[in-house]
């Protein structure tokens, strides 16, 4: 792949490795975000997955991969990618496969796996710079058990068992993995696809572990209309909401930032994981944590206001 | 060929050092450890040509070792008591990916209370997951019974893993002297793994492990597992015809203790059977008609083994070092189910023995004899608790101190 970065969507890959036809919701961002990520990656990967929605994206004896795939458990595809990368380098040492014959391992988790149970194994990971890619795809709570809150539920959700909204705030997962200095991490958006290309073309000169985390929305989850997927993934962009940054060996950069931040509110109001803070009457307060709290993330960064 | 003084756990690394795997995952847990130390030293002079590598959970470390034994290499790693329950929910997933990996368990207790002697507890809690299992009661045969293992689980009608199982501290740290063959010697018996089922590489897109929708589909999976266990047996047991034949030591699915002759018959597993064999030698001396029936192989269970060598006993003692709450010993209750069919089967009798490591006595073992000797007039309820006097006073002294006299 040429180093030259990508300027359009026009120049994004035509080659589609992910097929269309399966079990995910219609309107799923994550198989978006995935579609865009798998065009960078090309075919010569291996996706060890952890248990959630995208598990169901392989049912015996069909998969929509152009690559190859291991299902694993909740807590441990990084553990798996380990085995997976260490086998082929073991192969590739003793001459029993070809360079050629050489895969790229992708781990590929929800972010109930990825900030909770399988925190422990991917820090495991990290810790002893693996070679791999991860890719989380972040509904904001545990998707394919039909809504419940994660660690990566931000204040104020709903959930299916956080009824009231979520108290607490949004677990740190880039701080977390940013805390041991890997060679590069990302936050990505299926709505900004050139972004997010350019982003796997620069994690692709480093060995070691490479982090994309995307936000994704959920229409069954979030409440939201199908078709305004996109239009949701841009708006929490837009707003402040999700900030896409990179940052290399530590140091945090980012990426994109709206010339004019909209109000996080315009990103709220769409989803009905949040309605219950505009009826049956406003939560004047509740509404301005949250803008607080993403005021508060880019001054931290002497960004805003 | 050498021969050295081995621990256990060191005749396990020789096993695993002779059959030249190229991966261990590993993490440490007492009293397994050795076996990992001693691999991680070999390997850093350079002695062997592995990948060794410090996963950061026993959940993890199974988890790797599945996925290098799918990718296509030859994989070992070991463990111990709660390391194994922890990577429990692994066991069950690895042995559903159908690779033949070798796991060593060092059995040991199960918290709570916690401890460090040995029990069965651990290595039976896999008893349905589809590893195959052989069990060891010296060093020899754990050296042996890892390079057996990989003949079997890597046959074409098995590719199932195996855990070789050996008793914490009793033999893990038991220093006997142990047969190592050169490794040319080994070749022959067990040549380099060249996988031909499908494995990950660039150009063969391949799905493991993928989920599937409905009950049907399922039980097709599981059962080809049950059926690859089943043809374990007879590829274990050509396994040991071949052993034999480049090493000269013999096994079989069960070994048979001055059986031939016997009425009364003590079934044990694992180190505590040579306690057992002892036990049968004084009761001989007595002109008591005593044998012993050691099960090497617990998974696949060779229960046609197991009813020719029983055939027209009097009574049976299975002496099981687990305890199933609420039922009582796994190993009973695998006997009772394997002779209920037979039409002159042996009264059996269930003693739960050696739990955490606690010592069977000579005594005990007298005990044992007079009771299979009454048969049917036997006194003891079943299951029973092997415990003497001593022991029970020695409990109530400590009870005392602790204020729970």
């Amino acid at each position: 792949m040429s180093t030259e970065p990508i300027r359009s969507v026009k120049d994004l890959p035509q080659e589609e490795n992910l097929f269309p036809g399966t079990a995910a919701c219609a309107g799923c961002g994550g198989l978006l975000t995935l579609r865009h990520c798998l065009k960078m990656l090309g075919e010569n990967v291996v996706i060890v997955n952890a248990a959630g929605c995208f598990t169901l994206l392989s049912i015996y004896p069909f998969t929509p991969f152009r690559s190859s795939w291991l299902y694993t458990a909740m807590a441990c595809a990084p553990a798996g990618a380990q085995g997976v990368r260490d086998a082929l380098d073991i192969l590739l040492e003793k001459g029993k496969i070809d360079p050629e014959d050489n895969l790229k391992v992708v781990v590929l988790t929800g972010d109930g796996a990825a900030y909770d149970m399988g925190l422990s194994s991917t820090s495991g990971a990290i810790y002893r710079n693996l070679d791999f890619y991860y890719i989380c795809y972040d509904n904001e709570a545990y998707g394919n058990t039909g809504f419940q809150e994660s660690a990566s539920t931000p204040f104020a959700s709903r959930t299916k068992t956080s009824p009231a909204g979520k108290g607490s705030v949004k677990k740190d997962l880039f701080g977390i993995w940013n805390s041991h200095k890997p060679p590069y991490l990302a936050t990505i958006s299926p709505a900004y696809p050139v972004d997010l290309a350019n982003k796997f073309k620069k994690a692709e000169q480093y060995k070691g572990p490479k982090l994309f985390i995307s936000l994704i929305p959920c229409p069954p989850g979030w409440s939201t209309d199908p078709s305004h997927t996109f239009k949701l993934a841009k708006l929490a962009v837009e707003t402040g909401f999700w900030a896409l940054k990179e940052s290399v060996f530590g140091e945090v950069e980012h990426t994109y930032v709206p010339e004019r931040f909209k109000p996080v509110e315009e990103y709220l109001k769409e989803q009905g994981r949040f309605s219950h803070l505009f009826s049956p009457v406003r939560k004047e307060e509740q509404l301005g944590r949250v803008q607080e709290m993403v005021n508060e993330y880019w001054e931290r960064f002497g960004i805003l206001l | 060929m050498k021969r050295e003084m081995l621990t256990g756990n060191a005749a396990a690394a020789w096993g695993v050092r002779l059959a030249e795997v190229d991966y261990v995952p590993a993490f440490p847990i007492t009293p397994q450890t050795e076996i990992i130390e001693t691999l991680s030293g070999w390997i850093s002079d350079g002695v062997m040509d592995t990948r060794f590598v410090t996963m950061d959970s026993e959940h993890s470390m199974i988890t790797a070792a599945g996925a290098a034994s799918a990718t296509g290499v030859r994989v070992f790693t070991a463990t111990s008591s709660q390391g194994l329950l922890y990577g429990f929910e692994m066991i069950y997933t690895v042995a559903g990916w159908r690779v033949p990996l070798v796991l060593i368990n060092v059995s040991r207790g199960l918290s709570s209370p916690i401890t460090l002697g040995p029990d069965h507890n651990d290595v039976l809690a896999t008893r349905d997951t589809g590893f195959l299992q052989i069990h060891c009661e010296n060093c020899q045969e754990v050296l042996d019974s890892v390079l057996m293992a990989y003949r079997m689980a890597e046959d074409e009608r098995v590719l199932l893993p195996v855990i070789v199982n050996m008793d914490g501290f009793y033999l893990s740290f038991t220093r006997e002297p142990v047969e190592i063959p050169d490794v040319e010697e080994v070749r022959r018996f067990l040549p380099a793994y060249n996988p031909s089922h499908a494995y990950f590489k660039a150009g063969h897109p391949m799905a493991q492990g993928v989920a599937v929708l409905g009950g049907e589909y399922y039980s097709y999976f599981k059962y080809q597992m049950h059926l690859a266990s089943k043809n374990a047996l007879d590829v274990y047991k050509k396994t040991c015809r071949e052993f034999e034949k480049e090493f000269g030591r013999k096994y079989d699915t069960i070994e048979e203790y001055r059986l031939d002759d016997a009425e009364y018959v003590l079934i044990m597993i694992d180190s505590f059977s040579t306690m057992g064999k002892a036990a049968v030698d004084r009761a001989r001396e007595q002109g008591i008609k005593a044998g012993l029936l050691r099960p090497r192989l617990l998974r696949p269970f060779p229960e046609e083994d197991i009813r020719k060598a029983l055939n027209g006993k009097r009574s049976v003692a299975v002496i099981d070092q687990n305890i199933s709450m609420g039922k009582g010993g796994i190993l009973y209750s695998e006997l009772a189910g394997c002779l209920y069919n037979e039409k002159n089967r042996p009264f059996l009798l269930s003693f739960i023995g050696g739990l955490g490591g606690k010592n069977i006595s000579p005594e005990e073992f007298t005990f044992i004899f007079d009771q299979l000797v009454r048969g049917e007039e036997a006194e003891v309820e079943t299951p029973h608790l092997l415990y003497t006097e001593q022991e029970w006073e020695g409990m109530q002294k400590l009870k005392d101190i602790a204020g729970k006299g």
